[in-house]
Order: C-alpha cells, then structure tokens, then sequence
C-alpha cells in the first residue's frame, strides 16, 4: 500500500493535532515543524507506525537563523520510508541560549554522528546523547563555526566593499 | 584507563592484560587519515575507538559564500575517486532548485560519464580489497583502464582527478570525437574494459585464499545496516535493495534497464561482489546510453546544454558581438545571480551510496545553508561493529571493503 504526503499528514495530524505547525511542500517534500520537545515522540510515531514506517534517517543537520529571536537554529530530519519510496522533513526550533534537543540515538543508530556534527557545528546540545564531543573540529575549539555570526570573510576589510560588485 | 573489566581471562591470571593499539592516523593501511585506537587481546580487537576530522576543510562554510557555479569544485574533493559523480550531483541539485529543464542528449551524455566514475570508483575499492588481503595483481590489471577512464574524463573537461566536470545546465563543451573514440575502447568487449573485468574476477571470485579472508569477515545484518544509515553498495551487499538510480530516478535513469545486485550475508566478500556485478551493469548501462546519444540526427545531435542563459555561460564569440550575451557573462563571472527562493534535498547513487545536497536559498546569490549527505561518514559509524571480534588483518581488509574516503567523511 503506497501512501502520499496527504496520508502521512492526516495520520501526523490525527496523532498530534494542533502541534504541529507549518506545513509544506518545497519542491515535493513534505516538511513541517514540531515543537522541540516533542521531537521525539514524533520520530517514534513515525518509526513505528505500520503505515508510515520512517524507519531510514537520511540526514540530519541544523541551521541558523539568527533574526528568528528565541528559535535561532533549526534541527533539520530528513526521514525516508524505504519501502514505499517517501521523503518527509521535520524541523524543530531551539533558543539558541539553551540548545537542548532530545537526541533520535536510541532510535537510530546513524544518528550518532550526525548529531556529533551538529554539536560540532552549530552547538545544538543533543540531550540524552552517549557521546557529544566534538567530531570533525579540533576538540580545543571553543564556539560553534558555522553560525552566522562567524563571516567567511574578515567584514571589517575595506578594500573588498565595493557598491556595484557587492562584499 | 579504558575499561577493562568485561575481559575474560583464564583461571590463574594474575592480571588483566590487553594492548592499546593505535591504528593511523597516517598508516599506509587505512588508506587515508583514520584513526582508530584500538583494545587487542594478542591478535584480537575487543574494542575500537574511532577519530576522524583530520581533513575537515569546511566545505559547507566555504559554500556559503559563494555562487553556485563555483561550490563545483568543493564537491570535487568529497568522494574524489569519483568525482564526476559529485560533480553531476551537484549540478542536479542546482537544477532542480532553479527549474532548469535538461535535454535528453545532456542527462544521456551524463550518465555515460556517472557511469564511467562510478566503475572508476568501484575498481579502485575492489581492487585495493585485494591489495589489502595480499594480492597485488588485480589492482596494476585494472588501472589502466581508470587511466583510460580518466583520459576521457580529460577529454570532456580537460582535468582527470577533481574534474569540476559539467555545468548548471550540461557541459562545458560537447564531447569531442575522441572522446568517443576512448570510450569504444574503453567498451570493447575484446579487448576493453569488459575483458578485463573478467579477468580481474577470475582472479578473484572463487580464489581460495581471497575467499578464507573476505567470508565473513566484517559482516553487517540487513537491519544494522539500514539503522547504521548505510547505502550504496555496502546495504546492498547486506541484503536492502535500495538504490537511488531506482528509487528515485534522476538524469532519465528510468530509460535503461538494468539490475540492482544484492548480497546477502553484508561480509567482506558479498561487497565485493556487489561492485563487480555493479562495474558489470555500468557498462551495461553505458552502453545503451552511448546507443541512445547516437540515434540523435542533425541539430539535436549537438546539443551539450540547457538552454538557460542566466546560468550557462555564453559563447565567447557571443560575449564579444552580443549585448545580453555579455551582461549575462559579467553576471555569472562575478557571481551576481540570485537564485529563487527554496529549500531543496536533492541525492544521487554515488560510488558510495545515497550522496544527498540539502541547500536552502534565500535569495540571494550564495546558499543560505549547503549541506552535503556523506555516505561515508555515516556508514563509518558501524565500523567499530564491524571489527569487533575480528583479528587486526580483518579490520585491515573491512576498511578498504567498505570503501571509506576520508575527503568524503571529513568533507
């Protein structure tokens, strides 16, 4: 029995309600966004439910939005059924003062390093993880240097401001 | 002091007594910068600690300020046995982001080339299994075809290991007729890539010793596997038939026939039969796409690119006569297009499995966010696993099995 993005909303809804926000379609991916502490029980649903079966998790990764006062980072999930070949995303927004989110280790294994790589990254402290120590960075590194307020560039340079070519 | 208390040791030992084992991160074995400590009890590994991050260069970073066209290059050194690969991955993802509509010759002209990479990416991991278990033979047999693999790759783009192959819209240039001289050659059942592979696989697939030290060895169930996050050839081998060409086609994948190998037992050996069968059905599928650029008569047996001048750079000889011809260069050069808004999660069936580009636009001229799925990094997590158990020879053998690139993992 194949199910469409209609269905895995339904059963979401029925189970959740009101919780669940903001719903989408980009590019022909359901993606919606559930508050942070529910984060796992959805996961949960999702793995377990006879219909849904999310059992693969594709990805994992964050992102900062630092002019989204009070959710600055998003955990992004990107959750695939294998057997009837289906993407969804799930998103869930943390302060950025207090990062915390329930880690998805017990649920997948692969999540592991994922999460590492997120701490790493972006510093969303995954509650509940076995071992959140830095991944791919040095271990001495004190911040987290993919957010937005570390430029690529050095912003105080003059000499590449340029009103027509931009940076 | 690692734990220690879980060893059992016999009756009468005075003290529990096991080797702290550094394995890389730079010895020759791990073929790349890996670094596993590693708990031995004599030949024995009781327990593996595993570090990487040596070559992290902070691609996604890199990518966040710079156009598309120029993330390229970055993707390049991901998995760079295969570079094409990521390359087409890339530019995929970007055309799925802007909507651009690609002609048939293009997406068949880059399957010719995902395919070649992927063979590229499949005999240099097969034939280091066999380096690896002490058969050096296979891997000189096969390389000079990846020479001849890479002569083409030069022939399209002008470089071999980190291509920058293709652009947002098809390639650079149309392939040339040498191009498809190389690629006959490469294709000739006689005495091409064909007969060589028969030879490399008589060489191998029922050779006693290869097979004492493969079967069994690093084994994985179908159910860890998928929990573990793995793809590629390495679910395939433990039993999953999942592979992106399929699943979810892209580039007209759904045009060719072919059959996605499976293993059953996720050992060693049943890896390496899965990449042998999978350099088989790439050829296969080479060619009937090779077939398929053929059949093209008259105007469209030129096309190389999509028609999608805010993107595709113009014709030189355009940029000097025309007006628009020339903004659009100056604008793609400097970088100055801005994309439309989207997020947008985009995978391809690399050498290694699922290689996903998750970018999100705001608009403006550069990815708000980039970030590239690495099969390898995760499926690395289950190495630990794997080799727990084994003799130290075995996670020799399970590491160069599994195919793991350390400028993938650390991207």
């Amino acid at each position: 029995m194949s199910i469409s993005n209609e269905t895995i909303k339904a059963s979401l809804v029925e189970k959740f309600g009101e919780q669940l926000t903001d719903w989408q379609e980009p590019y022909g991916m359901l993606t919606f966004t559930a508050p942070k502490d529910m984060n796992l029980k959805v996961l949960q649903f999702l793995f377990d439910d006879e219909i849904l079966r999310f059992t693969f998790l594709t990805d994992l990764q964050a992102v900062h939005y630092p002019n989204n006062t009070g959710a600055e980072l998003a955990v992004v999930y990107h959750l695939h059924n294998l057997q009837d070949n289906i993407r969804i995303r799930l998103k869930v927004f943390t302060d950025i003062q207090q990062p915390d989110v329930f880690s998805a280790t017990a649920l997948y294994q692969s999540a592991n390093f994922m999460e590492r790589e997120t701490y790493d990254f972006y510093g969303v402290n995954f509650t509940g993880h076995p071992n959140l120590i830095r991944i791919l960075n040095v271990d001495e590194m004190d911040y987290f240097p993919m957010r937005k307020e570390f430029p690529l560039e050095d912003q105080t340079r003059v000499d590449k401001d340029d009103e027509m070519f931009g940076r | 002091m690692t734990d220690t208390s879980h060893i059992l040791l016999p009756e009468g030992s005075i003290e529990k007594q096991t080797t702290t084992l550094n394995l890389g991160p730079t010895h020759p074995a791990t073929h790349g910068v890996f670094q596993n400590i590693l708990e031995m009890d004599g030949e024995r590994i009781l327990k593996a600690t595993s570090t990487v991050g040596y070559i992290h260069r902070a691609f996604e970073k890199i990518a966040e300020r710079r156009p598309l066209y120029q993330i390229t290059p970055l993707t390049d050194r991901l998995n760079y046995c295969s570079s094409p690969l990521n390359n087409m991955g890339w530019h995929l993802t970007c055309e799925k982001l802007l909507g651009v509509k690609i002609p048939k010759r293009v997406e068949y002209l880059r399957i010719i080339i995902m395919e070649l990479a992927r063979i590229s990416d499949h005999l240099i991991c097969n034939s280091i299994v066999g380096v690896d278990s002490g058969a050096y033979t296979g891997f000189l047999y096969v390389m000079q075809f990846r020479e001849l693999i890479y002569e083409i790759y030069e022939e399209v783009c002008g470089s071999r290991l980190t291509t920058n192959i293709g652009r947002i819209g098809g390639f650079e240039r149309n392939f040339t007729n040498t191009a498809f001289e190389k690629l006959e050659k490469f294709l000739d059942p006689k005495k091409g890539y064909p007969a060589q592979l028969k030879e490399f696989e008589n060489l191998f697939n029922r050779n006693r010793i290869f097979m004492d030290r493969t079967i069994g060895c690093g084994a994985i169930a179908a159910d860890r596997a998928l929990n573990y996050g793995f793809t590629g050839p390495n679910l395939r081998a433990a039993g999953v038939d999942y592979d992106v060409r399929v699943h979810t086609p892209y580039s007209s994948y759904e045009d060719f026939d072919f059959t996605i190998p499976v293993g059953k037992t996720g050992d060693c050996y049943d890896r390496f039969l899965v990449r042998n069968e999978e350099m088989w059905q790439s050829l296969s599928i080479i060619n009937q796409a090779y077939k398929k650029v053929k059949e093209f008569k008259g105007a469209e047996a030129e096309v190389f690119h999509a028609d999608s001048p805010a993107y595709y750079l113009p014709e030189k000889k355009d940029v000097y006569t025309k007006m628009e011809a020339l903004i659009y260069h100056f604008k793609i050069v400097m970088g100055e297009t801005e994309m439309p808004v989207g997020e947008v999660y985009s995978s391809i069936e690399a050498g290694n499995g699922e290689l996903g580009f998750y970018l999100i636009s705001d608009g403006g001229r550069t990815p708000y966010r980039l970030h590239f799925r690495r099969p390898c990094f995760i499926y690395y997590q289950a190495y630990p696993e794997l080799i727990k158990g084994g003799m130290l020879s075995d996670a020799i053998i399970t590491m160069s099995s599994l195919n793991l690139i350390a400028g993938e993992l650390d991207a």
